[in-house]
């Protein structure tokens, strides 16, 4: 049932749907990347709160105006001004009182959204009936789309995300270097207005599906995803879209499938899904891969000093060391050192007595800073330069 | 207005609205000034999963088991924001962001999953609060009040937001030396042996049992509202922080009774015959409030900004 769902064969109403909200998903993922490097993902909390009244005049404007008050384009039309009024508000309790950002997002945040309660309320009792569908926008509901809707969904994402491929340059500019992309002649408020116009919009164009409380989900998880996966801002782009494309298209299928499973919600937890495998199994910035590198660090450090002592000939009371030096081969199994450990440890030693000339002379300050105790000083210094420590390394004493 | 009406009706809500909006902004002060506004808001969206999986653990509405599986909740979601912060070496905005919005999701599933439909519980509820219904069916008029048979069928949410209140204030008052310095000047606080760390965690943890009392009266999103508005409106007013925490207590008790009284009466003035919600008109007077502090307040630039 759910292979016949993500393979679009369950009809035409959850084809579309999957279709509307992969657009979305993809549109919010990019659009989320640069909200994430700007340090200002929560800005888009205060920006999806704030379009709940802006639905509600919206509703109640076209009822006044003889409409049908369902209409989604007039509907968004109406969030997408009521969530620019509250961005504003945050720009302007930021820049002239002495609120602090995060304090200006959740009073915005707060007061649109009871504001925008209290017109719901104000609509239920206005027409009895015809309201329906609207409580759809704090949650998302796909039950029912209709053509023009998903259609209308469809195009915004490709539009936004069209918006956000030309102004990729200028915004990852800012996102990384405001004072550059300013001495380069740059405007970056009207830049900063950009990234925060297109996470309005995909805010806006998520209502429907997401709903305004979980679609900020949709602009920060997959950015945060795409993080763990790459250092390059481009790639991050490519891989947020990605997630937020495939999270936002299996959660649709989901709740397609599964009676009760509102779309919104699944959305969201696919993607924290996707986000939890990726903090623990991404290469190089996942918690395994930090575990793992860890464990080859420690058993550096335990070969290193297990070689140490034996060429001085102590004991090795450590269990750990004694099992790494024998699974190397280098001391058999009643810890008496093979050929190939006798080896390795005299150059241990004498790599460790090299190192102790290096460190002690000035001239090699540069190579001394790399000392960690396990680098093979090979890796350092030039033939030359061994040759030279060597020179200084005390003469063999005479036999007695 | 005749007791015989208010009282009953209108008195209950209108003291929990009160409460609430006192028991939030008093640790609100503190979360704002550290910059934590977003504590709050992170805390009132996990609020939700905790109160629906003590539910479907207990089977039954009742107070204490929710509000400690709410208060479980926002410390499941501290620790979780913090592991990511660590681990993933994220910033914290954005690790809040993962955090509970994913929680919030998780709740509303299991709501939605989960057959609720019989008690009082259900997602409306959860966002919107219900203050209205918060009613004193055993009152009579104002002698009521001294009648302790009919003062025994006084909601639960009253009791409970006023021990809320209590435990509140008390915090504030037992702690209010050490949080003051460690507000301002973490350094100097931890040098003169300020345990600030466990100052700052009992602060959240007072303003998850702030959030956990009112959300079934206001819902979680207005919660955030009382939080932040009342603290940054009194922000604005003046530069000390004992005026601050007055002015914000006194927005909030006027917030509160203005929006209780315009959602309760307001319709009707205009000739509407239904209330609106309660919990949204009071976010609303709050909002009313702040833009009134920031346009007009005394103290509303940050000083030695150039005034534009």
């Amino acid at each position: 049932m759910f292979w016949q769902a993500v393979t679009l064969q369950l009809g035409y109403n959850a084809t579309l749907v999957m279709l509307g909200a992969a657009c979305l998903g993809v549109a919010a993922g990019v659009t989320g990347t640069f909200l994430f490097l700007r340090k200002r993902a929560l800005v888009s909390d205060a920006i999806s709160h704030a379009t709940l009244p802006g639905v509600g005049l919206a509703f109640m404007l076209m009822v006044a105006l003889g409409g049908d008050g369902r209409n989604l384009i007039g509907l968004l039309l109406g969030s997408a001004v009521s969530a620019g009024i509250g961005l504003l508000c945050v720009n302007w309790l930021t820049r002239r009182t002495r609120l602090a950002e995060d304090a200006a997002i959740g009073a915005v945040l707060s007061v649109f959204f009871g504001f925008g309660i209290v017109l719901l309320t104000v609509i239920q009792t206005m027409s009895s009936g015809r309201q329906a569908g609207l409580e759809g926008f704090l949650l998302g509901s796909t039950a029912g789309m209709l053509w023009s809707e998903a259609m209308v969904i469809a195009l915004g994402g490709a539009v936004t995300l069209a918006l956000v491929v030309a102004l990729r340059r200028p915004m990852t500019l800012v996102a990384f270097d405001p004072e550059y992309a300013a001495a380069t002649g740059r405007n970056v408020g009207q830049i900063d207005l950009a990234i925060m116009g297109l996470a309005m919009a995909v805010t806006v164009i998520g209502l429907k599906i997401v709903g305004l409380i979980l679609i900020v989900a949709m602009l920060i998880i997959p950015p945060v995803t795409a993080r763990f996966w790459t250092d390059r801002t481009d790639t991050m782009v490519v891989i947020s879209g990605a997630a937020g494309g495939l999270a936002a298209y299996l959660g649709a299928a989901w709740s397609a499938v599964v009676p009760a499973m509102p779309t919104g919600p699944i959305i969201v937890l696919v993607s924290f899904a996707g986000f939890v495998a990726s903090l623990l199994l991404a290469p190089n910035r996942g918690v395994l891969a930090a575990v793992l590198r860890h464990r080859r660090f420690q058993a550096r450090v335990h070969l290193r000093q297990g070689l140490l002592a034996l060429a001085q000939g102590q004991p090795i009371y450590e269990r750990y060391t004694s099992r790494i030096l024998q699974r190397a081969g280098l001391v058999s199994a009643d810890g008496v050192a093979t050929e190939a450990g006798r080896a390795r440890a005299a150059k241990a030693l004498l790599d460790e007595k090299r190192w102790e000339i290096v460190r002690a002379d000035q001239a090699m300050e540069g190579a001394a800073a790399l000392y960690d105790g396990m680098r093979a000083l090979e890796t350092v210094l030039t033939v030359d330069q061994i040759a030279e420590v060597d020179a200084k390394l005390a003469p063999p004493e005479a036999l007695a | 207005m005749s007791g015989a009406e208010f009282v009953p009706l209108s008195l209950p809500p209108l003291v929990i609205g009160v409460l609430a909006a006192v028991a939030c902004a008093l640790p609100g002060n503190f979360l704002v000034l550290r910059k934590q506004a977003l504590i709050g808001d992170a805390i009132s969206h996990v609020v939700l999963p905790g109160i629906v999986v003590a539910f479907l653990v207990t089977g039954a509405v009742s107070a204490w088991p929710m509000m400690i599986g709410a208060a479980l909740a926002a410390l499941v979601a501290v620790g979780l924001i913090e592991a990511i912060r660590r681990l993933g070496r994220i910033e914290p905005g954005a690790a809040m962001g993962v955090v509970f919005t994913a929680m919030f999701a998780g709740g509303v599933l299991l709501l939605e999953q989960s057959d609720t439909s019989s008690v009082h519980l259900d997602v409306e509820h959860a966002l919107y609060g219900n203050l209205e219904s918060l009613i004193w069916l055993d009152a009579t008029g104002w002698q009521s009040l001294w009648d302790p048979v009919a003062l025994a069928g006084l909601p639960d949410e009253l009791l409970r937001m006023a021990i809320t209140l209590l435990v509140v204030g008390l915090f504030t008052w037992v702690l209010w030396r050490p949080l003051k310095i460690s507000t301002f000047d973490a350094g100097f606080a931890e040098a003169v042996g300020v345990p600030t760390g466990a100052v700052g965690l009992g602060l959240v943890v007072v303003s998850a049992i702030a959030a956990v009392a009112a959300f079934d009266a206001v819902g979680s999103i207005i919660v955030i509202a009382m939080f932040i508005c009342p603290p940054a409106a009194a922000r604005m007013m003046t530069n000390s922080l004992e005026r601050q925490v007055v002015w914000s207590v006194v927005f909030a008790v006027l917030s509160a009774v203005l929006g209780y009284v315009f959602a309760g009466y307001g319709p009707l003035w205009f000739g509407a015959a239904n209330a609106v919600s309660a919990a949204g008109m009071i976010a609303t007077v709050l909002g009313v409030l702040l833009g009134l502090a920031a346009v007009f307040g005394p103290c509303r630039t940050r000083s030695g900004a150039p005034v534009a």
